[in-house]
């Protein structure tokens, strides 16, 4: 636990990455991924997967490990770990579906790089208890692959008239091109950000009025 | 030095601790990743090889077994490890009785974002192109992927005329891309309306790709219709009657609608054949 910040319940723990601290629309961390593999559901979502299976394992050994590794040499001790779980999930994608590692292309290795990963090691796990630690992960995890599925799943939608290959529109529609290119990504992460902070804002000050602020 | 560099605080860490920490975490990260290379090894073969055959019999109709060949200056062996100098890898399709329904081959060529890798089908009676799949691109999606969605576009490569010239060196007709609407001969693509530089690609890969493979190809392509193209010492003479049309191609001089003829019969193709002669007349 780290002292001078009250200690969470468990569900909390696992609520923090999903909801309060979501690493896509509260953080807005790792948005090369989110961005550029979200173009459609099923990418989405196994980037999603596989930022998840990379967060748990390299949580799991960064927090055994924490009494261990000396201060010094951490940052490298933990991009190891993290690369390690990289290769892995890399082998496991190539095993299971050659058509989605080869729709996800590089950024299944720059998941070695993806800030949230590297975040929790630091921020969390080397500083909690394993089974907290992969709460934590979990939670962080969950948040990250459900903020690209719902920015992937808009993208597909709008932007080809499926969701998850399945066309949801008659063949008249008229798909809108821009959201599966790069500009889309960036109109529906901001339009998600708008959504979840008009929420948080209404949750967190609802006595306050908030045009206070629209007017600043 | 460490007493002045290394705050009161914080006690410093001896070396061998920081080198043994690193050594061993890195040592059972290599098992780790050795672990799943060695796990996942034999999945990853066979998904690459039902990628393939699933990539060319998309191309080739009723196929049902393939083989890899490399085809070489010096013949064709089956694919072994890696492609020597100056060979080109070749697929070649079987239907269940064991005759050979096509050959296919990959054309690969910079697009508007990477590279452009198209598989096509190639038939040896035909003389001709008669598919293609996309094997991998990275092209704009909504404009780029056209390549083959685009029914139109796809039409370009039911009969794309890669006839071989007399010499038996090179097309007759370098494959080109020409702008939509514009194909007037069949050895023409006509380009998708937007998404030229990737048409253009497609082009490129296939008739650099047709370039190389196809002179190669034609004297053997008797072993492979065979089936049993396995021998490893192809013998120049074993085709008799295709080096003799070649000699033919040689000897028949300058004479232009000679010089058209390929050296296979040509099934069903004195359409465009005649087109062929338009074309280069006009």
């Amino acid at each position: 636990m780290i002292p001078g910040q009250k200690q969470l319940s468990n569900l909390e723990e696992l609520l923090e990455g999903i909801w309060k601290q979501n690493p896509v629309f509260v953080m807005v961390l790792g948005m090369c991924p989110v961005l550029a593999v979200s173009v459609s559901a099923v990418n989405a979502l196994s980037m999603g997967l596989a930022t998840l299976f990379v967060l748990l394992g390299s949580t799991l050994l960064v927090s055994l490990l924490r009494n261990v590794v000396p201060r010094e040499v951490r940052i490298a001790t933990y991009i190891l770990i993290i690369a390690t779980f990289v290769t892995v999930v890399d082998y496991l994608i190539q095993a299971i579906s050659l058509a989605v590692y080869d729709a996800l292309g590089a950024f299944i290795q720059l998941i070695v790089v993806n800030c949230v990963i590297l975040g929790r090691a630091e921020a969390h796990a080397s500083k909690n208890p394993p089974g907290r630690a992969l709460l934590n992960a979990l939670g962080m995890g969950v948040g990250f692959a459900i903020g690209l599925f719902a920015i992937g799943a808009v993208r597909e939608i709008l932007g080809a008239g499926k969701l998850f290959g399945f066309a949801l529109f008659g063949p008249d529609f008229q798909p809108w091109v821009i959201m599966v290119l790069p500009p889309g990504g960036f109109f529906v992460l901001g339009a998600w950000l708008l959504l979840f902070n008009w929420l948080n804002s209404r949750k967190a000050a609802p006595v306050k009025p908030v045009e206070g602020h629209a007017h600043v | 030095m460490n007493a002045a560099s290394v705050p009161p605080s914080q006690p410093s860490t001896p070396s061998a601790a920081m080198i043994r920490t690193l050594g061993l975490v890195a040592t059972v990260c290599g098992i780790l990743i050795v672990t799943a290379y060695e796990g996942t090894l034999e999945a990853v073969a066979a998904n690459k090889k039902l990628a393939l055959e699933r990539a060319v019999f998309k191309v080739i109709p009723g196929a049902s077994s393939v083989k890899e060949f490399v085809v070489g200056p010096t013949g064709v062996q089956p694919a072994g490890n890696g492609v020597p100098e100056g060979a080109v890898k070749l697929y070649a399709a079987y239907d269940q009785a064991g005759s050979l329904k096509g050959l296919a081959a990959e054309g690969a060529a910079k697009g508007y974002s990477d590279t452009v890798r198209v598989l096509y089908a190639y038939d040896p009676e035909k003389q001709a192109i008669t598919g293609i799949g996309v094997v991998s691109m990275r092209e704009t999606p909504g404009i780029g992927d056209k390549i083959y969605t685009d029914a139109a576009f796809l039409k370009n490569f039911e009969a794309l005329d890669v006839t071989l010239s007399a010499d038996l060196k090179s097309l007759a007709n370098a494959v080109k891309v020409v702008k939509h609407g514009g194909k007037q001969n069949p050895w023409e693509i006509d380009a998708i309306a937007g998404a030229t530089v990737t048409c253009k690609a497609v082009g490129k890969g296939i008739n650099e790709s047709a370039q190389k493979l196809l002179p190669l190809l034609l004297p053997h392509l008797d072993k492979l219709k065979a089936g049993e193209p396995a021998r490893p010492t192809p013998h120049p003479a074993a085709s008799p009657p295709l080096s003799k049309r070649g000699q033919g191609g040689f000897d028949s001089g300058s004479a232009s609608s000679q010089r058209l003829n390929p050296p296979q019969p040509p099934f069903e193709k004195g359409g465009s054949r005649a087109s062929h002669a338009e074309g280069a007349a006009s």
